[in-house]
């Protein structure tokens, strides 16, 4: 499904990807860990389509489509979700307004009518269960004064509508209580199946105690150091990230 | 000759070919004598430090318009809203259009004001009430000497008016260019409530120059709603002089929505003579070419105890300008006032430009006002959020300018209307995403 090949990425002449190499299959959860700083965000905005960033070599292909030439919003129609690890406030757009003209500008992309609105409203109800959200929340501006766990469900509220390919989680789990951590956690379990795939990307492993992980890697100072099956992120928690240091630079 | 002299030498023959009550004969005379006197106002005077009318007053304007031009309905039927029961009163080329119009007398008048000033019945409301608000100024006093038409508006006591009143001028531009002087009177007694939408449309391209003056009197209790849509086209100026004087617990709404012409210029001035009065002066300003939008507004705070709210956003593209002049004055005997003034602008050219001024002059020691203003550009972080989840950027952009002007509009009160202005600002935003909430 995503294939990323010798990825370089910089941002105002830094480079901070330096040469990354990842496949991802539909049906596999993958978790990127490694320390602070390692480019763990910059690989998630730049797959993305953060202009900000620059790539300077490589390819991220998605469904034997390079992305390179695309704008965030049509990667965004490609199916890639990014949640965002600081989700932005958007005042006087409430929940539902943004979700209805998210849904709506991407079928428009894909050449079909808006949703009708009884689908769409069924739709909301379902998925807002599936997170446990209140429906007053809904009609609340976009993020604005919601608190950590609110804003992470939120997110993942909008991944349930959206229901994209390539869904990946930018430290989702920084600000959750356990409460929340479960119910984020659930859901995202919920809304995998075999032809989809989710990109766990997290400093710690409790996250991937509840999103079990096929495939653990550890990026470090812009490059995937090491790469192997859940039991890598124990070690991680273990051990700390000091023995991955050493290796790597070693 | 200049418009000046051109205005000052037709007010003879103005004045002696409209018939009027006596006490309005004297008016005329006295404010055309102020307007030769003072002029039309130039950069060098504060308040028009930011806006210059050279480039509007250099036009040869008829200064009377001829015979009434006959409109279809239908065709300008897409300038009202339509959806919902109204009363109308309309005017083509200062001449009021009774085919267009839907008037009533007695016991609520909502009718011409020609009528008003010639007819004995409405004489005692003239004399109350007629330029008794109005600041001599100028522009005022121009408008003062050249009155003849526009809407007259009394609700007397204790009514609930529950169909809102359109009032709408339309030029057709018969004449090259033509200058028009409407005058509009409105007198709310107490306990009762209206609510007002007055736009002003040219239908071709010909200049048009209004200068318009409305006086609002709200008596105790009663609530005033006023909507200024000014979305004309760009060879339609406007100076919209509007003065609102208010009694005990009254509330008197102005919003004003600023999407077109090439100069306009809003003097919103607000007098609270009485105790418990809110004041609440909105407007969206949504402009782009070379347009020109100026909000000058004054708050006067007279007495205890009153609140005011102004909260004015504005968006200007590529070249257009924009100005925001706040004045608030609270008296020494106006303690306990609270008075909150905001004014947020984006700009998305770096050839456009807001000049944004808060005037405050506080007498008193104990009262609450505050004021703040920002310029600033799109929040490119927000504009990524939104276009990863799947909002192209121009939609993105749209979403966000509305979501910034969301607040003036929440305080609409007729759906329709907001409904007719989302349509307008999307238009405008050049997409067709609906922003209903």
């Amino acid at each position: 499904m995503l294939l990323i090949k010798d990825l370089h990425a910089s941002v105002e002449g830094k480079e901070i990807l330096k040469g990354i190499n990842l496949e991802v299959n539909a049906g596999e959860v993958h978790a990127i860990m490694g320390p602070n700083g390692s480019g763990k965000s910059t690989l998630a905005s730049v797959i993305a389509g953060k202009e900000d960033y620059e790539v300077e070599k490589g390819d991220i292909i998605l469904d034997n489509q390079n992305l390179d030439e695309l704008a965030a919003e049509e990667r965004a129609h490609k199916g890639i979700f990014l949640s965002f690890q600081y989700p932005v406030e958007i005042p006087g757009v409430s929940v539902t307004n943004f979700i209805k003209t998210a849904i709506n500008e991407t079928r428009k992309a894909k050449g079909l009518k808006d949703m009708p609105a009884k689908d769409m409203l069924k739709m909301i109800r379902e998925k807002a269960e599936l997170l446990e959200i209140d429906r007053k929340f809904l009609s609340r501006s976009l993020n604005e004064g919601f608190s950590g766990g609110e804003k992470k469900r939120n997110e993942i509220f909008q991944m349930a509508m959206l229901e994209p390919k390539l869904a990946i989680l930018d430290e989702t789990d920084s600000g959750l209580d356990i409460d929340a951590l479960r119910i984020v956690a659930n859901g995202v379990n919920k809304l995998k199946s075999k032809t989809n795939a989710v990109v766990v990307i997290t400093h710690y492993q409790r996250l991937l105690d509840y999103i079990v992980p096929d495939f653990v890697h550890v990026l470090y100072n812009g490059k995937i150091v090491k790469s192997g099956g859940k039991e890598l992120a124990h070690q991680l928690e273990e051990k700390g990230y000091d023995w991955i240091k050493q290796e790597a630079n070693a | 000759m200049d418009l000046k002299d051109k205005l000052v030498s037709s007010f003879l023959a103005f004045e002696n070919g409209v018939d009027a009550n006596d006490c309005i004969h004297d008016i005329r005379n006295e404010a055309i004598k102020t307007f030769e006197n003072k002029g039309f106002p130039s950069k060098k005077e504060e308040a028009w430090k930011y806006t210059s009318l050279n480039a509007i007053l250099n036009h040869d304007y008829s200064v009377f318009s001829n015979k009434e031009h006959m409109v279809e309905y239908k065709d300008i039927k897409h300038y009202f809203i339509d959806d919902i029961e109204t009363f109308k009163i309309v005017f083509i080329d200062g001449v009021y259009s009774s085919h267009l119009s839907q008037t009533t007398h007695g016991p609520m008048d909502i009718c011409l004001m020609s009528a008003a000033l010639t007819k004995p019945k409405y004489k005692a409301v003239i004399e109350n009430y007629f330029n008794k608000v109005a600041v001599q100024d100028s522009l005022t006093s121009l408008n003062t000497a050249f009155t003849n038409e526009g809407a007259y508006i009394h609700i007397p006591k204790n009514k609930l008016v529950e169909k809102p009143i359109q009032i709408v001028y339309f030029s057709t531009g018969n004449e090259a260019a033509t200058i028009t002087q409407p005058r509009n009177l409105v007198v709310v007694d107490e306990n009762s409530h209206v609510q007002i939408i007055e736009r002003h449309q040219s239908l071709t391209d010909n200049a048009v120059l209004t200068n318009s003056v409305t006086e609002i009197f709200a008596d105790k209790r009663a609530i005033v709603d006023y909507y200024k849509i000014q979305n004309d086209n760009l060879n339609a100026s406007l100076i919209d002089n509007t003065f609102a004087n208010q009694h005990d617990n009254s509330i008197v709404s102005v919003h004003t929505f600023s999407f077109g012409g090439k100069l306009t210029r809003n003097n919103l001035n607000f007098f609270q003579n009485g105790e418990h009065i809110d004041s609440i002066l909105k407007g969206i300003t949504i402009i782009k070419d070379k347009q020109h939008v100026d909000h000058n507004t004054l708050v006067h705070h007279i007495e205890p105890n009153c609140e005011s709210h102004q909260d004015y956003k504005g968006i200007f593209s590529d070249r257009s300008t924009g100005v925001f002049n706040g004045k608030v004055i609270v008296e020494k005997e106006a303690q306990k006032t609270n008075a909150f003034q905001s004014n947020n602008n984006i700009l998305l050219s770096d050839k456009a430009s807001i000049n944004t001024k808060p005037q405050l002059e506080i007498f008193a020691d104990d009262v609450k006002c505050s004021h703040g203003c920002t310029i600033g550009q799109l929040d490119e972080s927000a504009m990524f959020y939104m276009r990863s989840r799947g909002i192209a950027e121009k939609e993105a952009k749209a979403l966000l300018m509305y979501a910034f002007s969301n607040n003036v509009l929440g305080s609409v009160k007729i759906k329709e209307l907001k409904n007719r202005i989302n349509n307008i600002i999307a238009t405008k935003l050049g997409v067709s995403i609906g922003f209903d909430i």
